[in-house]
């Protein structure tokens, strides 16, 4: 089991959080063409390296905030809020 | 003497503290402090289990987790526990274990004559044979015979119990490295936790006498224990098993704690990792090295020095190394007979001492053979080559009742390999040891490799007796799972040559000691035989645990009614009182309908249906979700989720919503209220309340993060009662509240607050039962006096409490959605009415594009409509499939029944269903197939009773 670092509350088991999958995704608007819809609905990034997702403090403060977790490794590189652009890793994004 | 191999002189068990115990239904006495397993050696007792496949004559073999052979069941009925190692279990009086996998004993078993077919059962030996017709017709008859123990009949009578640890360094095992490594932790203030699976500290210590730093093992040991005494900052816990290292350096533990739980699971975070988990010593591989008599050299040494009991009167060791001399001179000093040592190396310093010592020493030699039924009686030898070739002509025979093995030692790195780390072979030790850890963790002594001195190992190898024209046949790899050299090389030659494939085909290693003894030697004979060094076929995955867990350490404290705990209404106790027949719904408690004497289940809910049509009925409605959203934006952010347009909804009115995820499906439906400006009420279905809360925090913390609203559940703060029917508004008014409740001031879909005495009071005139109705919220605490006192004021109108059964017989004669029942995984919104709201409205709202993509618009939705039977006694079922009305034959299903009830106000069955495009076949008839029954129906509008909606008005 991770240990997530809520940026609330410091570190906490994984068990008290909740994975709201990758960040970072665009909502198109009303106008989108029905693929833009598709694509905004289904695809989603599957690296073997770093993945940027977004998480919930649910049986916590109830906070939502992102972070980069690597995918082999299950290490968090960052925990960072919501409105924050992705950040740079090394380490692979394919 | 009872205990004819006890041995005066050492041992740390209480010599005046007999404990009585039986072992397959014979009597007898061990001593405190002794295992299972020491009481049985001490008794003489050999043959102390059955092989798992063949039934062979088995005996102690370890001391400790890696004892292959000893499963016992302990005890019996509510507390027996199968299959533990009685090397594991500690002595108490009254103890009763038996064997497991023997009938009638483990020393008059009937099923050893499956020994006898040994060569008929190679490797692959079940997915050979038992192919056709079908593995199952023969599974019951192997299942019986290949077994293990029994799992309890009875729930468990004990407590388990969980805890969470935080620790600064976790050091697992408290033999002399760990305990070096906690005081040097401990020093700087860490906060140091220390494991150890046995009930004292020590580890080696409690049985090896080498000194250490200059002191006998006890003065040591005594000392350094005094010193983390007093060190506030450091815990022991003992008979505490750390079984599995996972993400993020988390450690779990199972404790044992007799008289309080039975076991604690730890899952224990630390920021550093210490593995002093030390060392298991391998057996060697040769013929007929399973006979009962037949231990590992260090099993025997802490047998002697930690229990005070000898594996034998005369005793052979067999060595590949050095540190079997300890034992040897163990032995000697405390007066047993070594009568000969055969070491595999031509050469060490250790066998030169010794000799110089006088004992008999046969160097190059190794056991190519044993004798005696059911035990050990003799040991034949021959000289060996450095290839381990066995030389025809160089022999000898001993006569001995114990064999005592040492083929090296392979460092406990389970857990370094666990935690994600690499292991990589040491040619030095001939073992895997630790390589590159991966996360904060460190391996020391043993379990890194590191031994007193040198163990000077000879290659790992089997003993090969090919040149004495003998077979590998007998040569026991494994003993757990009864797995032997020979088997391994009929699955190389049947290419079975990665390691991961050995396992599984040869099923070496699988039994419940995860292959501690054998291993590291499967994998030497994998690599004598494929020409490759051990390093190079490499290690199969270590996994948790270590050591078996019992389920019952596993659920903790969620067992019984803790399993899934059900919520309770404020008003439990008065459901009780008033004959409610509960029921679980979503996790709560609720009144399925109120029993009165003689009446069935149909009675009951008849009953109270036609209290509500024509009087009055209440029902405890608090579990409905209760969500406050506040701030300037609100109504915006409202708009945004709902699909109706909440701009136009007035302060004081209600509105009936739907929500959809962003697919367009539907997910809830509720009741919205606006209480002012910037103050809404948001209604959910009580299984969605959390949910929702869920949802509308996420939108507004990852998407909308510019609206200023803030989201606050009060589900659980007030309490609602519905009081329904044409009686409820006198019900209602002779409460006394300051709410003007005339038709003209309330009307229906209005909300107002107000005071009812000095509770606050939120009334809402809505209705799911299709009658004039009311929806009244009072704090919690207060809803079972309100609840009493309506039953007091309905009285004179006959008000009855209800159900939801009853709700839902009104609830589907009103032809009113319930989603989840009347909705699925496909349901959009224009199939269930909400076509026209959608139509009417411009903003974007959750899930809406959805609802346009081109499955939104197929022509061949499925519509929720009503379901009469064209014959009025026919019942229509719930699933019942809609097919063409003409069709005699198999037909597609055009929709199914979603809900069905029989009605007590129409007489007839009511339904719903989900049609392909029924909102355009009102009046068409169709047929239901039912579980091979037709029945023709017709479709109807949804609403089946009042369609008008004049009853919500009565005046």
């Amino acid at each position: 089991m991770m240990s997530i670092d809520c940026p609330f509350c410091g570190p906490r088991d994984e068990h008290e959080f909740k994975c709201g999958m990758q960040s970072h995704i665009q909502r198109p608007a009303l106008s989108a063409t029905d693929e833009a819809w598709a694509t905004y609905l289904h695809m989603r990034d599957n690296p073997k390296g770093w993945h940027f997702e977004r998480w919930v403090h649910a049986g916590g403060c109830r906070q939502w905030f992102n972070l980069a977790r690597h995918t082999v490794s299950h290490d968090i590189a960052t925990v960072y809020a919501m409105t924050d652009p992705r950040p740079e890793l090394e380490g692979g994004m394919a | 003497m009872s205990q004819p191999f006890r041995v005066a002189g050492t041992g740390r068990v209480d010599r005046d503290r007999p404990l009585r115990f039986r072992f397959d239904g014979v009597q007898y006495t061990g001593l405190q402090g002794d295992t299972l397993a020491s009481a049985l050696l001490a008794n003489g007792v050999r043959v102390t289990g059955r092989s798992f496949k063949y039934h062979r004559a088995r005996g102690l073999f370890g001391a400790g987790c890696e004892e292959p052979n000893t499963l016992v069941q302990l005890e019996s009925g509510d507390r027996t526990e199968p299959n533990l190692k009685a090397t594991q279990v500690a002595l108490y009086d009254g103890l009763v274990a038996r064997s497991v996998n023997t009938w009638p004993s483990a020393r008059f078993d009937l099923l050893s004559v499956l020994r006898h077919f040994k060569a008929l059962m190679p490797s692959g030996f079940y997915y050979k044979t038992f192919i056709a017709p079908n593995w199952h017709w023969y599974e019951w008859l192997i299942r019986a015979s290949a077994g293990l123990g029994k799992s309890p009949r009875e729930a468990d009578p004990d407590r388990y119990d969980k805890r969470f640890e935080a620790v600064d360094v976790l050091v697992v095992g408290a033999g002399p490295a760990g305990i070096r490594a906690a005081l040097a932790h401990a020093g700087s203030g860490r906060e140091v936790l220390i494991v150890d699976d046995q009930p004292a500290a020590g580890g080696s210590l409690l049985y090896d006498d080498t000194l250490i730093d200059g002191a006998t093992p006890e003065r040591w040991l005594a000392a350094q224990l005094a010193r983390l005494a007093t060190m506030d900052n450091v815990r022991l816990l003992l008979r505490c098993t750390a079984f599995g290292y996972y993400d993020h350096n988390e450690i779990q533990a199972v404790q044992f704690e007799p008289g309080v739980v039975r076991q604690r699971l730890l899952h224990i975070r630390a920021h550093e990792v210490i593995l002093a988990t030390g060392a298991l010593e391998r057996p060697l591989v040769f013929p007929n090295n399973d006979r009962p008599g037949i231990l590992l050299a260090h099993a025997a040494l802490k047998y002697l020095r930690q229990y005070g009991v000898s594996p034998g009167r005369r005793v052979v060791l067999a060595t590949n190394n050095d540190s079997a001399y300890r034992v040897a001179r163990a032995l000697r000093a405390a007066g047993i007979d070594v009568v000969a040592i055969l070491d595999l190396r031509n050469t060490s310093a250790a066998q030169d001492a010794a000799a110089r010592d006088g004992f008999t020493v046969h160097a190059g030699a190794a056991p190519t053979d044993t004798r005696g039924a059911p035990a050990l009686s003799r040991v034949r030898w021959h000289r060996v080559n450095a290839a381990g070739q066995a030389q025809v002509g160089q022999d000898g025979d001993i006569t001995c009742d114990a064999l005592l093995v040492s083929g090296g030692w392979n460092p406990t790195a389970h857990l370094m390999s666990q935690s994600g780390g690499s292991l990589r072979f040491d040619d030095a030790l001939q073992a895997f040891v630790p390589h590159r850890a991966v996360q904060q963790q460190r391996s020391v002594g043993a379990a890194n490799g590191e031994f007193e001195g040198s163990l000077d190992v000879a290659r790992l190898q089997a003993v090969d007796v090919s040149p004495l024209g003998q077979t590998a046949a007998y040569s026991w790899v494994d003993l757990a799972s009864d797995v032997t050299e020979g088997d391994l090389r009929l699955a190389v030659q049947e290419n079975f040559s990665a390691v991961e494939h050995l396992k599984r085909y040869t099923t070496t290693g699988m039994m419940t000691d995860q292959g501690k003894t054998s291993n590291v030697n499967a994998i030497g004979v994998l690599g004598s035989l494929a020409g490759k060094a051990p390093g190079d076929v490499g290690t199969t995955k270590f996994r948790p645990p270590f050591n078996p867990v019992t389920f019952g350490a596993v659920a903790g404290r969620h067992v019984g009614p803790f399993y899934h705990p059900l919520r309770q209404l404020p008003t439990d106790h008065l459901q009780h009182l008033a004959d409610a027949v509960m029921e679980d719904y979503g996790g709560w408690s609720r009144a399925a309908y109120f029993r009165r004497p003689g009446e069935s289940e149909a009675e009951s809910v008849a009953r109270e249906v036609n209290a509500v049509r024509h009087g009055v009925g209440m029902l405890d409605y608090s579990p409905l979700g209760k969500i406050m959203v506040h701030g300037p934006d609100a109504g915006e952010f409202l708009n945004r989720i709902y699909v109706n347009n909440l701009k136009t909804l007035k302060t004081g009115k209600c509105r009936y919503g739907l929500m959809l995820n962003e697919h367009g499906i539907v997910i809830d439906d509720g009741i919205v209220t606006r209480w002012d400006d910037s103050t809404y009420q948001v209604g959910t279905t009580s299984g969605q309340a959390q949910p929702v809360v869920d949802m509308l925090e996420e939108w507004l913390q990852c998407e909308w993060v510019d609206l200023d609203v803030v989201v606050e559940p009060v589900g659980t703060q007030w309490s609602t009662l519905m009081v329904a029917g044409p009686k409820s508004r006198q019900v209602m008014a002779r409460l006394g509240l300051d709410i003007d409740l005339s038709a003209e001031a309330f009307a229906h879909m209005d909300a107002r607050q107000g005071w009812l005495g000095d509770v606050p009071v939120r009334l809402a005139r809505v209705s799911f039962t299709g009658e004039l109705g009311f929806e009244i919220s009072v704090p919690w605490s207060f809803a079972a006096s309100l609840w009493q006192r309506l039953i007091e004021l309905g009285e004179p109108d006959g008000l009855v409490p209800f159900g939801i059964e009853s709700l839902m017989v009104m609830r589907i004669e009103k032809g009113f959605l319930h989603v989840g029942s009347d909705t699925d995984g496909t349901t959009m919104p224009q199939d269930v009415g909400f076509g026209g709201v959608i139509a009417n409205k411009r903003a974007d709202f959750v899930g809406r594009r959805s609802t346009m993509t081109p499955e939104g618009l197929r022509g061949d939705r499925k519509h929720l409509v009503g379901l009469q039977a064209v014959d009025p006694r026919s019942r229509i079922a719930v699933g019942a499939h809609v097919i063409d009305a003409s069709t005699k034959a198999a037909a597609r299903s055009q929709g199914w029944v979603t809900s069905a009830a029989t009605s007590p106000t129409l007489g007839r069955s009511v339904a719903l269903a989900l049609i392909e495009n029924g909102a355009e076949r009102i009046g068409e008839i169709i047929q239901l197939f039912d579980d091979g029954r037709r029945m023709p129906a017709r479709i109807c509008n949804p609403s089946q009773f009042d369609p008008a909606g004049d009853r919500f008005h009565v005046h």
